[in-house]
């Protein structure tokens, strides 16, 4: 009986192909951004996440925060130095490892190729905080911290731009004003929103010190690493107080500077992304509603168009709930055919999403999204068909039948 | 007998207005008979047609098909005796359009609940019965309306009812093609079949053995009559 119905609602949705379409409209635009949207969302989620989730949650990094607009503040300069972040790492024992990270970008070269890359002064326990491990030859060491040397760890953009050997260890590039010894390669990260992460050159932070001089490096970037997850808490206090000091802030005062959590860090793009999810999923509310709506007008066309059939139906034995599961089911057909196209369009609206915004992850779009979006189209087709269903099924059969 | 009325009314309200569209009507019919309904429009004919088809209930009296009692029956009761007993031939044919010749005959077999397989069998056997073996795949629009009548009919017959309830079934066709229907109804009442027609052409009530007529809601004349036609 059941599949006697489905022939009947495809046949029916067959005759009417235009029309069915044009219903199935709202069904299928609210699908599709379901789609669209839950696989653009786990592509930033799984982005963000997968770039700070490999750090782990020990991680604290410290950013100065130089705000014109703070009375507390204004007329001075900020100030976060590599001294500062010595003098953290001498006084709070719940940290483990302490890296400064200064950043510019810098013309690199080798023979008569150059290129433009993202230079990084670090320490030697870049590695360990940011989880971006050397693949080949060696990551410096304390002794080239010390001695200031002018060696260089570098990314595989670099190698291919550069068109060094497939060995570059021991060759010779120059970055900005300096000659430096290729030591290691560091693994290869991708493209995160169209930057190339593998344009990279490291260098001891000591030796950037050198070359850019004092004045660059008034405010650098620390990052920090707590022994355990319990006493990262407890790690932020007492940098705050060790900064705070040495900063010469009085009482009462604000911070100049940030010491932020990965947790924290998470907790910001995850409730952006919250957002956008609850504003689309909105769209997509008012989208079913509209579709239900179309299905159910259309529905009540159907039933008027074919108050005969029905008429002969019933003529014919048909009892009430025959009907009733007949029509409903060719709502619910409806709403799930729109279903249908919404997953396809979603997942191609999803997938150029993913390859329009560069090193984008493929798009992927989880079962559950697939579900949801049927489970609602269907949900609409129950809904909005309920009640033209019930209408065809009450009919009296003899002004079915004498209907013109 | 398979039909027993027994003071059968029915009474509409239309606005403040009473309307007796049928006032106490006595009827039998017996097994393999071939009986004509006429009368005038507004004679109620149809309202007893539909009365005897369990499409409509009675305001008050007895209507018992088949030794069973219709009267106080709810909706699937009678949506089943008319899957059962009743085959309906309607002077518009009544066909689904863009559904197959077998597919609409088939229709009353679904609301049995009878198998697939069985359903194609039986159903294109009453085709092949009423001379359609050759048109199983054809959908009405690719039929002529004598062609379709057939159609109605096998559909009328597949599921062996009782009776046989045609409303003016020749209505729509020319006379040429009226003739072939009414053949294949004779050639169905000499097979045994139970007949009720309603007709206001006397031409074509002079096939049936028996003739009663309407006027006011009342059975005014019961003859029973030689058989014309052929």
């Amino acid at each position: 009986m059941i599949l006697e119905n489905l022939r009947i609602a495809l046949s029916a949705v067959r005759g009417n192909a235009m029309r069915s379409i044009l219903t199935t409209l709202g069904i299928i635009i609210g699908v599709a951004a379901v789609i669209a949207v839950v696989s653009i969302v786990q592509g930033l989620n799984f982005l963000i996440s997968s770039r700070l989730q490999g750090v782990g949650v020990t991680f604290i990094r410290v950013e100065a925060r130089p705000d014109p607009f703070d009375p507390d503040l204004a007329g001075r300069e900020v100030t976060l130095t590599y001294e500062d972040g010595l003098a953290v790492m001498d006084k709070v024992p719940t940290l483990r490892y302490f890296n400064p990270l200064f950043f510019r970008s810098e013309r690199a070269g080798y023979g008569d190729r150059s290129l433009t890359v993202f230079l990084m002064g670090v320490g030697p326990y870049y590695q360990e905080l940011n989880n971006h491990w050397v693949e080949r030859g060696r990551f410096f060491s304390q002794l080239d911290l010390d001695r200031h040397a002018h060696v260089c760890m570098i990314g595989t953009s670099v190698i291919e731009e550069l068109r060094l050997d497939s060995n570059p260890i021991g060759r010779e590039i120059t970055v900005g004003g300096g000659t430096f010894t290729v030591v290691g390669v560091m693994e290869k990260q991708g493209e995160v929103f169209g930057r190339d992460n593998d344009k990279l050159v490291l260098i001891p932070i000591t030796t950037a010190r050198d070359l850019y001089g004092e004045r660059s490096f008034r405010q650098i970037l620390l990052e920090f690493q707590a022994k355990t997850p319990e006493v990262v808490e407890l790690a932020k206090d007492q940098i705050t107080d060790v900064l705070r000091a040495r900063h010469g802030l009085p009482e009462g005062t604000k911070n100049d500077f940030w010491v932020a959590l990965q947790s924290e860090l998470l907790e910001t793009t995850g409730s952006i992304l919250g957002t956008i999810t609850w504003v689309i999923g909105a769209v997509v509310g008012i989208a079913l509603v509209v579709g239900g709506i179309g299905i159910m007008n259309i529905m009540l066309v159907s039933v008027t168009e074919r108050t005969r059939e029905i008429g002969v139906r019933k003529a014919m034995g048909a009892r009430r709930g025959d009907i009733l599961v007949q029509f409903l089911i060719e709502a619910i057909t409806l709403s799930l055919l729109g279903g249908i196209v919404g997953v396809l369009l979603g997942w191609g609206l999803g997938i150029l999403g993913a390859k329009a915004i560069p090193g984008f992850p493929a798009a992927h779009v989880p079962l559950w999204a697939v579900g949801l979006g049927f489970g609602f189209a269907g949900l609409v087709g129950v809904i909005s068909g309920t009640y033209p269903a019930y209408k065809a099924a009450t009919l009296d059969p003899i002004d079915a039948l004498r209907y013109e | 007998m398979l039909i027993e009325i027994r003071d059968l009314r029915k009474v509409y309200q239309m606005g403040t207005e009473e309307v007796r569209a049928l006032d106490g009507v006595d009827l039998q019919v017996a097994a393999g008979e071939y009986l004509a309904i006429m009368g005038p429009s507004g004679s109620g004919k149809s309202t007893l047609m539909n009365l005897i088809g369990c499409l409509d209930t009675p305001s008050s009296g007895e209507y018992v098909l088949n030794g069973r009692r219709v009267s106080g029956l709810d909706d699937a009761e009678l949506a089943h005796i008319r899957n059962k007993e009743i085959g309906f031939v309607f002077q518009t044919f009544n066909l689904l359009a863009r559904t197959s010749a077998l597919a609409n005959v088939e229709l009353p077999l679904i609301y049995g609940r009878v198998a697939l397989k069985k359903r194609h069998l039986r159903a294109r056997d009453a085709l092949v019965q009423v001379g359609l073996g050759d048109r199983v795949r054809h959908t009405p629009s690719e039929l002529s309306g004598g062609q379709r009548q057939r159609v109605a009919v096998a559909r009328a017959l597949v599921n062996r009812p009782s009776i046989l309830l045609a409303d003016e079934p020749t209505g729509n066709l020319d006379s040429r093609t009226s003739e072939e229907i009414m053949a294949l109804f004779d050639e169905l009442n000499r097979a045994g079949n139970t007949i009720v027609l309603v007709t206001h052409e006397e031409d074509i009530a002079h096939h049936a053995g028996r003739v009663i007529r309407l006027l006011d809601g009342r059975i005014v004349a019961d003859q029973a009559q030689k058989r014309g036609g052929r």
